[in-house]
């Protein structure tokens, strides 16, 4: 009985600090919202009524003028196409080369195997400034042999590929820790049976990656989406551009218009925060295969 | 003669059909020539280069220059380290501040407390904004006529100049950062803390532990790999950092940092070698935390 009493107690103390600390760290919460829930109140009302009224001046208009403009004069469409069109290959062509190598280094057992895994997943932690220089010679001289000097350089392909190359080492590295967790029974049954590698592959691995995939590919799209080095340094046509490389140009031409400029860059946030919201047990769990493994 | 001899060593392991082996070598052989054309040839081409004088244009061009790249960064070059030290201050901010309070807040929310599923998410939105997005979104907040001048009692016509103001521009800089790096840094915890037996916090629980022994003793170091990959994270985004502050100075050197100093280097009208040893000097910086990773992601495997 005596013991009953300090544990209550205990919970009691431990029950007001939760408390406190829960509001301590809702404040912080609704601060780390607060810079993107002020954008979005901005965008909503016209950057001239700011300048005339003040920062904290209560709006009389509040509508999506803005939103209708920055689509329009920024070609937000055009951008944000380009997003796309980059963004699906370039993550269609890492999961299913991510896939391959995977598949044969966790079912097949070669001297190489964690070789050639350290090598992708090191590839994937160089900076990217080290790799442009010689990749942007190799690109226009491919160009250059093929007679097409834009086949590579200043065009979407070329940077699809350097995504996808640089993309590949997380890809195969937490694809394969996740096939390595599968019993390899089910691969044997199917060679005795005396299947093809490639059956194998199509047939039994393929579906057993699906959950990873799914995350991966959640994943992927946020961080190729996001990025703009690669677009910046490789693209010299604007037109050509994702929206997040566009972005950092728009943000020199409409800085005589920020409400202008804050509607452009929640278009370009919309994307990510929907599929964030959306799918967010596949983003988080593709993000932690990789760091919590071991 | 051909086929024993390539025969041979198959049937040692598994009877692979000559089409299987086909197929296998082009599995490996396609994505990993891939990836290595892409991306280890011009990693290594670029250190070759850091040795030469070049503008980039004709091939014919390339002239050895020894070591005096790296002489000209390290002795004619202040502004490399005014870079250095920048970086560096990212690291300690990273190191000290920001990623203790990511660990912090993954260790309250895997509590349970209330609320913990709208912190998470509170947490973790600027971590799915492009960095991009997030300069526009601070540039928004600090620029003349915005919230930040706004509360500082500064109107559109009188405003200071933050980005401009060396007393202040590193912390408005590394806030922004941190504005992210927490969110994920929590993020990854987080994960970790939930793989961890929670019959392991009972136990200390019962035993009368504070919560802070309970942290220390028990969760950090069941969280060991967690915490590796974590501090190797903070260091390799600190050297790395570029995009938040490429966003705000743009190319210019309002406030150097290496990422920023490669690009300068290495895009638009002039390219030099001094990029490629810029680079390098990076690449040698990022070297021992990559080791440390690969060390940990790998152990189980070499074993």
């Amino acid at each position: 009985m005596t013991t009953l009493i300090p544990e209550k107690k205990y919970k009691n103390t431990q029950k007001t600090k939760d408390r406190f600390i829960s509001i301590f760290i809702g404040f912080f919460a609704l601060a780390w919202l607060f810079p993107i829930a002020w954008t979005i109140w901005s965008s909503l009302r016209p950057y001239n009524d700011v300048i005339a009224n003040g920062v904290f001046s209560v709006p009389d208009t509040l509508n999506l003028d803005n939103y209708i403009n920055a689509i329009r004069l920024m070609k937000l469409p055009m951008y944000l196409t380009n997003s796309l069109l980059i963004t699906i290959p370039a993550v269609i062509l890492t999961l299913g080369f991510g896939s391959l190598i995977a598949f044969v280094v966790s079912r097949y057992s070669f001297k190489f195997n964690v070789a050639l895994l350290l090598f992708f997943t090191a590839g994937n932690l160089l900076p990217q400034q080290l790799v442009f220089i010689p990749l942007f010679k190799m690109y226009l001289s491919i160009g250059d042999f093929f007679g097409n000097r834009a086949l590579l350089y200043d065009s979407i392909l070329g940077v699809v590929l350097i995504h996808v190359a640089f993309q590949l080492g997380f890809a195969t590295f937490v694809l394969s820790s996740f096939l390595k967790t599968i019993p390899k029974e089910i691969s044997e049954s199917a060679m005795v049976d005396g299947a093809s590698v490639w059956v194998h592959f199509t047939k039994i691995i393929l579906p057993l990656l699906r959950p990873p995939l799914a995350s991966l590919a959640v994943l992927m799209s946020t961080w190729i989406y996001n990025d703009f080095f690669w677009a910046l340094v490789l693209m010299k046509s604007d037109s050509k551009r994702p929206i997040t490389s566009a972005l950092a140009r728009l943000q020199g031409e409409f800085v005589t218009d920020f409400n202008l400029l804050a509607a452009g860059a929640i278009v370009a946030a919309l994307p990510t925060l929907i599929v964030f919201f959306v799918l967010r047990k596949q983003f988080v769990s593709g993000l932690t295969v990789g760091s919590t493994k071991g | 003669m051909t086929t024993t001899a390539t025969n041979t060593p198959v049937r040692r392991r598994r009877s692979f059909s000559r089409k299987d082996r086909l197929t296998l070598s082009a599995f490996v052989g396609i994505p990993t020539a891939f990836h290595i054309l892409l991306v280890w040839v011009p990693a290594i081409g670029t250190i070759g280069l850091s040795f030469t004088f070049w503008t980039g244009i004709r091939i014919s061009d390339i002239k050895w220059a020894g070591f005096q790249n790296y002489n000209n960064i390290f002795t004619g070059t202040p502004v490399f380290w005014d870079a250095i030290w920048h970086n560096i201050i990212w690291l300690l901010w990273f190191g000290l501040i920001a990623t203790p309070l990511g660990i912090l807040l993954a260790y309250q929310i895997d509590r349970k407390i209330r609320g913990h599923r709208f912190y998470e998410s509170a947490f973790f939105v600027p971590v799915v904004l492009s960095l991009a997005v997030t300069g526009i979104i601070w540039n928004f907040m600090l620029q003349p006529g915005g919230f930040v001048q706004g509360i500082m009692g500064r109107d559109i016509s009188n405003p200071i100049s933050i980005y401009g103001n060396y007393d202040i521009n590193t912390y408005v800089i590394l806030g922004i950062a941190s504005w992210r790096h927490i969110g994920y840094i929590m993020l990854l915890y987080l994960s970790g803390l939930k793989s961890v037996d929670p019959s392991l916090k009972e136990a200390a629980a019962i035993d009368g532990a504070t919560e802070w022994q309970t942290f220390r003793k028990v969760i950090l170091p069941t969280m060991k790999p967690v915490n590796i990959i974590i501090i190797v994270i903070t260091v390799i985004d600190s050297l790395r950092a570029f995009d938040i502050v490429y966003m705000i100075y743009g190319s210019s050197t309002g406030w150097p940092i290496l990422g920023i100093l490669v690009f300068q280097n290495i895009s638009g009208g002039g390219m030099s070698m001094k990029g490629a040893a810029y680079a390098v000097i990076l690449f040698a910086l990022c070297i021992g935390p990559m080791i440390a990773y690969l060390k940990q992601s790998f152990t189980e495997d070499v074993k």
